[in-house]
């Protein structure tokens, strides 16, 4: 079934292939039909559009209004620019500020160091063709189809401290969400515990796929169980690999809703996209100062992104 | 933000309380977080469902009354309305905390005829931008309202814009029956006040149930100790901006609270309201200040079994007779599609037949017309109402007399802040203030 499109794509190609041929001018633009130059010019355009209007405009739109003091209410000509106010109060007279940032950047290194190897450890140990396998993967994969909205509900039950399950078990009267202190340690945890099941699903797929006769070699040649999983699969699996890179920092970045859902990313839980929806969302409406703190945002993305582009472009070139 | 009426009434006794914060008005919440990040509001949307043209039989009516009885009181009447004029009442409920968060979008995109709100800074700022209708000819037919009420319904420019309909009073709740048990009395003033929740902590309750997960209920602590220390006036000064944070005024209700909170129920930040008021069904604690919907968190039977006492005296020469009574009502859109329907419609919200029906229906408020039959108020109500009708001066609540931005984004991390270490009032308070002049002055 899958490979269907493949055949009907070759088969469309072939048809102007051949009228081409036939042609008298210059080379390139004989390869393409009208019908062609037509599909070419929509496939590039309209996705264009669509991310220009979608991702570009609004940015550029965050960035000028970065620059107001704009409460969302009223026209736009009546929006008044105060330069670098905003970004001045973010970094000297915003507290939350500086807690956001280090639980932004503690996030990644938790994702990056524990949830996701844990993941594809996981991934291994299934592969491995266990008894009741499939059990376990979708008991572990189960976290990813709920929402993060339901995630926070069922783990207040566990957390809660008066009444939860993890105080009644240990005795303790620990304040898993309230003490500023611990409620991000269990916050990532809830956060992690769904990570792992979406990178153990994404890294299963990706050794399903490797081709069992690199494996036999492997064992062929005297390789341990861990040294064939490091020399062998795990280079063969490099395209998984980044998304799962990619994933792990997407995630980070984007972490917002269980923050959310337990305190709104207050006290201890302070994130980047938490402070911005704070700010811009609801009745509070500083639009302008909020846009200051997704402009930071973006601008810590992008280093990610670069950073990421350039690993890939310099991995295809060799 | 809101101060909910009657959430999680069944929930709550479903699930355990922990989970009662954290119901589907928080998931919405969430969700129109989302769409409003996608510039969408999701009200806006909801505000397109047309009506009907102008001189038709019916009026559109934006609520934010999604809980149970509140929701049922205003089904009943608007059907009360259309039995007496004839014209029907389109309600368009959405969530109530989703309602607050979008009210921007909704009153700038095509708002309903007539929607709910509360009186406060934010009513007369709508009023301010033209976000709002006029209703002074509407309140020329109305009676039976305080000038207290009055007050609260105008606008800066001296006309009315709101029309209140229902209001809870924020006082100390207690039992009954375990005031009996230890034989305590109502305090007269801070001191005996402090001596009582002394005793109780010895007698081995918690003495004053606390929770501030979702950030508002430390504002109805802060409102209290500072009307008590500091009078009316000031707190209306100090949400306006016009006074300082760094004052000895003001540091003096954070020096009083820290004296306090040992008192208070710890690890407030991880609970929410509704754990603090189950610890005081439970009997585990002894009093928690709140407002008079903490009674949704008691059984039914043991409704008869709740009390109050408005927060004591602290300085004698500002006495105890103000505090905070946040008012529900109506306002009007500023192109309403039908405005003379939209004006019959809040004339009859704010009469005596409609305050009627709710006395009827909802035992969570006060209604605040006067004029209806309140015979069928319990024992609870009827104490709220007294204590409301002898307050020298009303406040709405800190976050409805104050910028919401100002509310949301610097005071309520600021008492989280507070809370979590009640030592630093000086560095904190200079905190507010530089917050608060960039805020204001924009």
């Amino acid at each position: 079934m899958s490979d269907l499109p493949l055949i009907q794509a070759d088969r469309a190609v072939e048809p102007p292939a051949a009228t081409t041929t036939s042609g008298g001018r210059g080379r390139r633009l004989r390869l393409l039909s009208r019908t062609d130059r037509v599909v070419i010019t929509l496939m590039v355009s309209v996705p264009l559009l669509l991310v220009t209007a979608l991702v570009w405009l609004p940015a550029l739109a965050t960035v000028v209004l970065s620059g107001t003091d704009w409460d969302g209410i009223g026209p736009l000509a009546d929006i008044d620019f105060v330069g670098g106010r905003n970004y001045r109060d973010v970094f000297t007279i915003y507290p939350p500020f500086v807690p956001a940032v280090q639980h932004n950047l503690l996030w990644l290194a938790a994702l990056f160091l524990v949830a996701t190897p844990f993941g594809m450890f996981l991934a291994v140990l299934l592969d491995k063709e266990l008894r009741g396998g499939r059990f376990y993967q979708t008991a572990l994969y189960l976290p990813v189809v709920l929402s993060l909205a339901l995630i926070g509900f069922v783990w207040q039950l566990i957390y809660s401290r008066d009444q939860g399950l993890l105080n009644a078990v240990l005795g303790t009267d620990v304040d898993w969400y309230g003490d500023p202190g611990v409620n991000i340690w269990a916050v990532m945890l809830a956060s992690g515990w769904r990570h792992v099941g979406y990178i153990m699903l994404l890294y299963l797929a990706g050794l399903k796929g490797v081709d069992p006769s690199l494996r036999e070699a492997a064992s062929v040649d005297g390789a341990s169980e861990p040294k064939a999983f490091f020399r062998v699969i795990f280079p063969v699996l490099r395209p998984i690999n980044i998304i799962v890179l990619v994933v792990t920092v997407i995630e980070s970045l984007r972490a917002f809703d269980l923050v959310w859902v337990v305190n709104k990313g207050r006290n201890g839980l302070e994130l980047l996209s938490a402070l911005v929806t704070q700010n811009v969302v609801g009745e509070a409406s500083r639009i302008g100062f909020g846009s200051a703190l997704a402009t930071i945002m973006l601008v810590v993305s992008l280093v990610f992104i670069t950073v990421y582009l350039v690993t890939v472009m310099r991995g295809e070139d060799r | 933000m809101s101060r909910p009426r009657t959430q999680a009434e069944y929930l709550a006794r479903l699930v355990p309380p922990s989970v009662a914060g954290l119901n589907r008005r928080t998931l919405l919440a969430g969700a129109a977080g989302a769409g409003g990040l996608l510039g969408t509001g999701l009200l806006a949307g909801c505000g397109d469902s047309d009506s009907g043209g102008s001189g038709s039989k019916t009026v559109s009516m934006g609520s934010n009354a999604s809980d149970p009885t509140p929701k049922d009181v205003l089904a009943k009447v608007s059907g009360a309305f259309k039995t007496s004029s004839g014209i029907e009442v389109a309600i368009n409920t959405v969530d109530h905390n989703t309602f607050q968060e979008n009210i921007n979008n909704y009153l700038q995109g095509k708002p309903d005829d007539v929607f709910t709100w509360f009186a406060g800074y934010r009513m007369r700022f709508f009023a301010e931008r033209g976000l709002a209708g006029d209703v002074s000819d509407v309140w020329g037919k109305l009676s039976g309202f305080s000038d207290a009420f009055k007050k609260a319904s105008t606008g800066d420019d001296g006309k009315q814009y709101f029309v209140p309909f229902s209001y809870y009073p924020w006082a100390v709740f207690y039992r009954k029956s375990v005031w009996q048990q230890y034989g305590y009395q109502v305090p007269k003033n801070l001191d005996e006040f402090t001596a009582l929740a002394n005793q109780m902590k010895k007698d081995g309750l918690i003495p004053i149930a606390f929770a501030d997960k979702d950030g508002w209920p430390a504002m109805g602590t802060f409102d209290i100790l500072n009307l008590r220390i500091n009078g009316y006036q000031f707190h209306v000064d100090l949400m306006a901006g016009k006074e300082a944070w760094t004052s000895d005024k003001v540091k003096k209700v954070f020096d009083t609270w820290a004296g306090l909170l040992p008192l208070h129920q710890p690890d407030a930040l991880g609970r929410t309201w509704q754990e603090a008021a189950q610890s005081l069904q439970q009997k585990k604690s002894g009093m928690y200040l709140l407002g008079l919907f903490v009674a949704q968190q008691f059984n039914a039977d043991e409704q008869a079994d709740i009390d109050f006492f408005t927060f004591p005296e602290i300085d004698s020469v500002i006495g105890a007779k103000a505090l905070d009574a946040p008012i529900d009502g109506y306002m009007m859109a500023r192109k309403p599609k039908s405005e003379a329907n939209a004006k019959k419609l809040l004339e009859y919200i704010g009469g005596v037949d409609a305050a009627n029906i709710s006395v009827q229906t909802d035992p969570g408020t006060l209604v605040a017309n006067t004029g209806a039959d309140t015979s069928g108020y319990s024992a609870l109500q009827k104490k709220a109402a007294e204590l409301v009708g002898s307050a020298t001066e009303i406040a709405q609540f800190l976050d409805r007399d104050t910028r919401p931005d100002f509310a949301s984004t610097v005071i309520i991390p600021a008492l989280q802040q507070f809370i979590k270490d009640p030592k630093d009032v000086g560095g904190l308070l200079t905190s507010i203030e530089n917050q608060k002049k960039s805020i204001f002055t924009s």
